[in-house]
């Protein structure tokens, strides 16, 4: 479905990243990895066509993403960007409404059939509740809550998120988690491809994903979390010895070694 | 899962009415506005002249003097809240005016360059609508020459630097001219002013703010996208440079049309959509129509304090600004986001 060969993402002359292969299909969830600026982000913007790649190639239904439309891109692919506040006071299910927007027509209103959508689409997440309240008094947990309802209205088989849990606290995070997980296991409503990028490792076991993870603009391992997430890979990507322990349940976790070495 | 679609679908219902309201109430300050003035008629009269029957000089007082500058002040109002609610939701800032890439500056500079010209009247609109719209394309061609990632920020700083070269020239030749005649007309018409309204002034701008405000109409929905910002408008499936030159093309339009017509009149554009949001909420396809009714209802006020309130006309400029300026202030005080 999405698909990336030998990427080199970058702005202008800038490079950032190079030799990015990647692909997802409906229902998988591939989580990327990385510190602080190894160009996660930059490779969402390139994979959701909003910057150029600087070589190699995105296709996205098996087409290169450089030769679609905007409209046909968000047909395929929602992008759920870090929560944030907009300038004006718009209702939550405005906002949710927006994600109808690739799917009517240049001079196009939302009518009835997308209303229903984007009602569905907040109950499915539980916020229900939210239809009618001003989406910039929301508090963070529920605008990421309206945002991945706005990317479920938009209907498209794949689903990008930056970092969907931060800035959330502790209940949020794992009720997001769980709706990610939900979205693209959920096979009676067409599970979606997710791609997201996270800071914190456990995420991806939790999620039982397919890891990417980076350093410094490039590939430093890929394939399912148990085989990627390790303690010496995570020490090298991070910089800090990370043992990966087992809990009684058998749920993978992972540590940072807080104890300096002098 | 129903009661929350059914309430979706009923929310447009009480601003139909609203809509209603402001309409008559919109009539009836038009109906008053004809009455009012140095030669004052009574309902009746107004009801029989405006029928095209009663005394001959209450019908030429209501159809050569009143009416003409009644409409121009509903054009005019209309016009620029309309802009302003525009470039606002484009700008993604509360806070912006229609002048903002420059379009006030142009229009005052070519309007001041046909009158030190000593142009006539049509021939000083012309330029002046001329001005407006050359200084806004001139932003326009440098901002997509400059190379910067956040494109709204470029074309505002462009703004702002064409907006001071035009007023740096407006200043040049206001220098330059007849202190005794051009000079009293230069301030006069950089005020803003309709005193000279006539029918024949606002024939060419009608046709020229409707044809503004029809892509502005259609483009509703796609306004409210844009105002989330560039990024995830384009990830929404919106083509944001097409679209965004499309509503700066059209509000600018709009702006210098009206602003050939009145002069520079500011802080309508910036205040009333405020006005607007606050009664139907941000969503463009409410807010346009109800900035329009409240901007022509508001400019239509202000113009009749203008050339009543006093034995000299005030300039409309100076009462907007006098009325809009605190309110700006009590708005900030309010403590909405500016740039985000």
């Amino acid at each position: 479905m999405l698909e990336a060969r030998e990427l080199a993402i970058g702005y202008g002359r800038t490079q950032i990243g190079s030799g990015l292969n990647l692909s997802v299909n409906e229902g998988e969830i591939l989580c990327l990895l990385g510190p602080n600026g190894c160009g996660k982000t930059t490779l969402f913007r390139t994979l959701l066509g909003l910057l150029p790649a600087m070589s190699g190639t995105v296709t996205l239904g098996n087409r290169p993403v450089a030769n679609q439309t905007p409209a046909t891109i968000a047909q395929q692919i929602a992008y759920v960007p870090q929560a944030h506040a907009p300038p004006f006071p718009f209702e939550a299910l405005e906002v949710v409404l927006m994600g109808r927007t690739a799917r009517l027509g240049v001079f196009g209103q939302p009518g009835h059939h997308d209303r229903e959508i984007a009602h569905n689409a907040m109950d499915r997440l539980g916020i229900a509740n939210l239809a009618h309240r001003d989406y910039s008094r929301l508090s963070g947990g529920q605008r990421q809550l309206v945002l991945i309802a706005r990317a479920l209205a938009q209907e498209a088989p794949l689903i990008v998120m930056d970092e969907p849990t931060a800035s959330l606290d502790f209940g949020n995070q794992a009720q997001v988690l769980m709706q990610i997980a939900s979205l693209a296991r959920d096979v009676a409503a067409r599970g979606c491809g997710v791609v997201l990028s996270t800071h914190d490792p456990d995420q991806a076991f939790a999620l039982d994903a397919r890891v990417l993870l980076m350093k410094d603009g490039h590939e430093l391992a890929q394939g399912t979390a148990r085989d990627v997430l390790t303690g010496p890979n995570l020490s090298d990507v991070y910089g800090l010895p990370v043992a990966v322990e087992t809990t009684s349940s058998g749920r993978k976790v992972c540590m940072p070694a807080l104890t300096s070495h002098h | 899962m129903d009661r929350g679609s059914l309430r979706g679908i009923a929310r447009p219902k009480p601003v139909i009415s609203l809509g209603a309201g402001l309409t008559l109430g919109l009539t009836l300050l038009a109906f008053g506005a004809v009455m009012i003035g140095p030669y004052n008629l009574t309902p009746g009269q107004t009801l029989a002249a405006l029928l095209g029957q009663g005394d001959t000089q209450a019908q030429i007082v209501v159809w050569n003097i009143r009416l003409p500058r009644v409409a121009a002040a509903l054009l005019v109002g209309a016009a620029l809240a309309a802009a302003g609610a525009s470039y606002q939701a484009l700008f993604r800032n509360p806070l912006v005016s229609p002048d903002i890439l420059g379009v006030s500056a142009g229009a005052g500079l070519g309007a001041v360059a046909g009158i030190f010209l000593s142009l006539p009247v049509a021939a000083i609109q012309a330029s002046a609508f001329v001005g407006g719209m050359l200084a806004v394309g001139f932003v326009i061609l440098v901002a997509s020459l400059v190379r910067n990632t956040d494109r709204t920020l470029t074309l505002v700083l462009i703004g702002v630097v064409i907006g001071a070269l035009a007023g740096a020239a407006t200043s040049l030749l206001k220098v330059m001219a007849d202190p005794y005649d051009q000079l009293p007309a230069i301030t006069f018409w950089l005020l803003g002013s309709l005193a000279a309204t006539t029918t024949e002034d606002i024939l060419p701008t009608l046709p020229m703010v409707l044809i503004g405000l029809v892509p502005l109409a259609l483009l509703r929905w796609r306004i409210n996208v844009l105002s989330l910002g560039d990024e995830e408008a384009r990830a929404l499936g919106i083509d944001v440079s097409k679209t965004r030159f499309l509503v700066i093309v059209a509000a600018t339009l709009i702006t210098a049309s009206v602003t050939a017509l009145a002069g520079v009149v500011g802080w309508v554009g910036l205040v009333i959509p405020h006005i607007a949001r606050m009664l139907v909420g941000p969503g463009f396809g409410r807010l346009l129509p109800t900035s329009v009714l409240i901007g022509a209802g508001y400019l239509l006020v202000v113009d009749t304090l203008a050339r009543t309130m006093a034995q000299v006309e005030v300039p409309l400029g100076i009462l907007t600004a006098v009325i809009g300026a605190p309110f700006f202030v009590w708005l900030l005080a309010r403590g909405r986001r500016g740039w985000s």
